[in-house]
Order: structure tokens, then sequence, then C-alpha cells
């Protein structure tokens, strides 16, 4: 079932900036986000999701209702921000109970439903501090708990770690998606980090300029990028302009290294760097520097100036823009 | 070291003599301290007719002027926080101006006015008076503390279920109530202090002890007139103590800015 449906939205801001005809369907249960640069539209989408702004035009449903007519506090969204989530003078647990009062629910519920949230998102025992006493982390995590309590139908997420650090940052998205699964929740997540996107989506939709770039599962748009935006924004990619109106575009992990001449492409070793797990190495050719990902064992037959040899095992094209 | 100590004499110097005065009873020319100290000038003060009563005004006077241009002022000043209009700024900037002339100027001016239409004399007029001066308090820092409110709090709260003036009431006037706490204070010893104006249109049917204070230095020894000034001390120094919390260079500072 469908739960979330925008139809042909617009909203513009006066400088004329804003996002044009969007159509984008999210399935209940499901984790979509939207994928872009700043300034892009993305926050623009989940803000008039959220009630936060007015659209132009076009519709937005939930569960086959427009809500695009309901004040914020009518919609049955909602929101964490990336930041100021928590009413710095409530204590963590009336931060929680906000909602749960307004919606007339009695004390001892309240009690229960807080607890199990609390339990959820691993911050039991916290309920009396003050959200100024926390970590960014446990605020983000009471801010998901806060909002998870009003049992929204979309559940709204403008980059909510993106302040985080990077370690806190990956736990926090495993359990994000694990709370997201177990709870069957409909979640709309907006970042610009492009990992984070690829990790956490059931699907991913890529926005450039007000618009929708592209939308996938995270493989598609990973291994099929539909334009050289999407190929450039997404992962690491060479383009190589080999004729003379097109691209080609080739993944660092598409590349196959080997000794002499003959290959797609021939060249130099250039650098050599240890990355952990795999070692990238870089090429001098004709038409520019290649990346590659190659393995441990392969990068020790190979040294700085060597000739060396390319093929790619995956690529795209694209027009010449 | 001798900077702040010359500093705090030429600060407190005056406030210590001031104390040593009020407790004098007999005090002549060549002794350098009071020949013989008591409660006399107290007793003197206390005794007047006038004081219980311009005591009470005074009071009456900054608790309703402090009220009314809070219940005015405050949201007037989320709109000047919070909203995006033609000539916001101007607004900030005449509330300024206001107080960027001599008063005596304005006084002047209203009390023509005020004759014209009834209000010398009155405890309205004296009351605008008094308004005058709170309500720049109540516009300025209150702003300031309004726009240094996170958008996202107010959000958060509409999020939650709550209207636009639930969300105002528990979130963003709390969060910004250490700003406004601080204006209230400064609008109230300024009340209390309020004097040219007072004269100006509330004598002789309204007196406050600062008006009183003028009679009393005009009249009597400076004995009886450091009892008054420490009367007039008291409560502001009170509401300091109360207050302290609150008061920083960065409240200050978030109220003046004209963003």
């Amino acid at each position: 079932m469908s739960m979330l449906e925008i139809v042909n939205m617009t909203k513009l801001y006066k400088t004329g900036d804003g996002v044009r005809n969007i159509n984008l369907t999210i399935q209940e249960g499901e984790l979509v986000t939207l994928l872009g640069p700043s300034g892009c539209g993305k926050t623009t989408i989940l803000r008039t999701i959220g009630g936060f702004l007015d659209v132009d035009g076009g519709d937005v449903r939930i569960a086959g209702q427009s809500i695009i007519h309901l004040p914020p506090e009518k919609r049955p969204t909602a929101m964490v921000f990336q930041a100021y989530n928590l009413w710095p003078h409530m204590k963590v647990y009336d931060n929680l109970e906000f909602g749960l009062k307004l919606r007339k629910v009695p004390r001892q519920e309240r009690a229960r439903r807080i607890a199990e949230m609390m339990a959820l998102v691993k911050m039991s025992g916290m309920e009396q501090k003050y959200p100024g006493q926390m970590s960014g982390g446990q605020q983000q995590r009471v801010a998901i708990a806060r909002s998870l309590l009003l049992k929204p139908q979309v559940l709204l997420l403008d980059e909510p770690f993106s302040a985080l650090d990077a370690k806190i940052r990956q736990q926090m998205r495993e359990e994000l998606r694990k709370i997201q699964t177990d709870l069957n929740i409909t979640v709309a997540f907006v970042t610009h980090d492009q990992e984070e996107a690829m990790a956490l989506s059931d699907r991913v939709v890529v926005m450039n300029k007000g618009a929708i770039e592209q939308e996938g599962s995270p493989q598609d748009i990973y291994h099929r990028p539909k334009s050289r935006y999407v190929a450039d924004f997404i992962g690491e990619m060479n383009f190589l302009q080999l004729a003379d109106n097109k691209v080609l575009a080739v993944r660092p992990e598409h590349v196959q290294v080997s000794q002499g001449k003959g290959g797609e492409l021939d060249g130099y070793v250039r650098t050599i760097m240890m990355l952990g797990h795999y070692i990238e190495m870089t090429v001098d050719t004709d038409y520019g520097i290649v990346k590659t990902f190659i393995s441990d064992e392969q990068a020790r037959q190979y040294g700085r100036g060597d000739a060396v040899a390319l093929r790619f095992n995956r690529r795209q094209e694209y027009a010449l823009d | 070291m001798a900077i702040l100590f010359a500093f705090m004499l030429f600060f407190y110097g005056p406030l210590m003599y001031m104390f040593i005065l009020a407790f004098a009873n007999s005090y002549n020319f060549p002794a350098i301290l009071p020949n013989e100290y008591g409660f006399m000038w107290w007793a003197y003060v206390f005794n007047q007719p006038n004081t219980l009563v311009s005591i009470t005004n005074s009071f009456l006077f900054a608790v309703c002027s402090t009220a009314l241009s809070f219940i005015i002022c405050i949201p007037a000043a989320y709109a000047l926080a919070r909203f995006q209009f033609k000539g916001r700024k101007l607004v900030m900037f005449l509330f300024l101006l206001g107080n960027a002339f001599p008063k005596i100027g304005m006084y002047t001016s209203m009390g023509i006015i005020f004759y014209r239409i009834g209000l010398m004399g009155t405890f309205l007029g004296v009351l605008l008076i008094h308004m005058l001066g709170t309500m720049m308090q109540m516009i300025w820092l209150p702003a300031g503390a309004f726009r240094s409110v996170p958008r996202h709090l107010e959000e958060a709260a509409r999020d939650a279920g709550a209207g636009p003036l639930r969300t105002f009431f528990k979130v963003t006037l709390p969060v910004a109530w250490p700003g406004i706490a601080v204006a209230l204070l400064y609008a109230f010893i300024g009340s209390l202090g309020e004097s040219v104006g007072t004269l100006f249109v509330g004598l002789p049917q309204w007196r406050t002890m600062m008006t009183e204070m003028y009679g009393v230095i005009l009249d009597f020894p400076a004995t009886a007139g450091a009892v008054f000034a420490l009367l007039l001390i008291i409560p502001n120094f009170v509401l300091l103590i109360i207050m302290r919390k609150y008061i920083g260079a960065e409240t200050m500072a978030k109220g003046f800015k004209m963003g």
C-alpha cells in the first residue's frame, strides 16, 4: 500500500529556488532517502510533507488523504531535525511526555510507553536528565524516540545524524534501520551523504536543482546511474573522454589491471596508496588519471612508473554535455 | 591593581558616604565622620505624611508600567524577532530613537498634549510617562531573546501536536525567559527611578519616591536625602540579587543586535 504520495508538487521560494513537479510515492514500511547536495530541494520536500512549508501546486497525500491544508500539529507525521530537537527547559521525560499529554493518553499509559520507547533507543535511565547534560548522539536518540511515541504514519528525518561523529553516525544508522524494520515504519530520510543513503535505504531518490534526477534501489543507483550527475555524485567514478561526444564512466573497482601493454587503455603507475582492506592505485594514461581499487597481493607486483594495461569489467557511457 | 582600586573608590565611595550620612544624627562641618550616629532622620523621613504614599505610588507605577508594557511589547517583540516584514528594522530603530533625545524635550511636548486632553496630574498620565521608558526595555531585550530561540524547537512542538499559542507559552517563552526576565528587571528599576517626567506630569497629585526626594534634598539637611536615597536603593538591590543568574553580558549582547 502506498503510504505517502507526492503528486506533481511544486514549491518555489521568492528567490526562484525550490522544487518543481515532484512525483514520489513511498510504500508502507519503506525507507526512502532523498539524496543530493545542499540547495537541491530535498529538505524543501520534507518540510512540505511535515507542514512547515505551504505548497504552490500539486498535492501531498498520506494514506490516500490530502494533507496540504493541515497545519503541522494536525498532520500524521513526525519530524527529527539535524539539531535543536529537544526542549532544553524540560527533562527528557517531559520532552517525551509532551505529545502524549496533548493526545490525552492516561498517565499510567504514558509512563509505560515512554519506558518502552527509552528501552528501544537504549536510553533507559536517562529520563531525569536535561538535554544539555547529554551528548549529541544521545539527544538524537531521544529526539527519535519522541517522534516514534507520536506513532506517525510517516516519519520524517532531516539529516538527523549529520552533526555526529563518524563512528556514532554509523552506529545510529544501523540501529535506526533495525527499529524501522522491526516496527515497520514508513520513513522519508534526507541526507547529503551518499554512503548513508546507500547503507540505509530501500530506495534512493537522487535530486539535482529542485528536480528528481533518478530513483531506484541502492544497487540500481550505484551500478546503473542514469546521468553523469548521478554517476559523479554516488561513489567513486573515473570519467574518460575517449570518443568526441561520449564520456566513459568506470568505477575504480571495475578496472582490471595487468602488467605490460595491450589493454583497452595503457598507462604507467602513478601512486599506490594503502587504504585498509584494499589498495588505491592511480594510473597515468593518455586520457587522464584512472583510479583503481586492487587487492594487497596485486599491489605488490607493481611499483611506481611500471607500464600497466587496463580493462573495464563494467562501464557506463554518457553523452558529452 | 591601583586602577581597580581607584575605580572602586570612584564607584563605591559616594555610596559608602551616603550610607554613613543616613545614620548620622548630627554631623557638623569640621568633623570628618558624624558626631553622633542614630536613626533620627529615618524617623523623620517616615514621619513625613507623604513618605509612605510616595513609596506606595512608586511601586504602583513600577508594577503597572512593567506589567502593561510586558503585555503590549511581548507580542510585538516576538513579531519583530520572527516575521520578516517591511519596516521591521525601522520599527526597532524608532524605539531606540525615543531614547536618543533629551527626555525633557519630549516631556514638554507631551505635557502640552496632556494638558489639552486632561491627562495632567492623572494616574494614567504618569503611567504613560513611565511606559515611555519601560516599553523600550520590553521590546529590544525580548526581541533578542526570541531571536535566539532555535526555530526547530518551535517546529518540534507544532509537530508534537501543539497549536501556535501553546507552542509559544510552553516552548518559546520559557526558552527566551532569561532575556525577558532581565528586561522586566530593567523596566521595573527604570520606572522606580523615573523622576523628571513624573515631576512634570504628576505633581502635585501624584508623588513618587523620586519626586519626593527632590523636595527633601532642597528643604532638609543632606542626611535626610541620604536616608531617602538608601530607601530607593533597597528594592533595586533586592531585585538584582534575585535576578543575578539571568544578568550577563551575553543576554545584553543578544538584546542589542539589529538582526
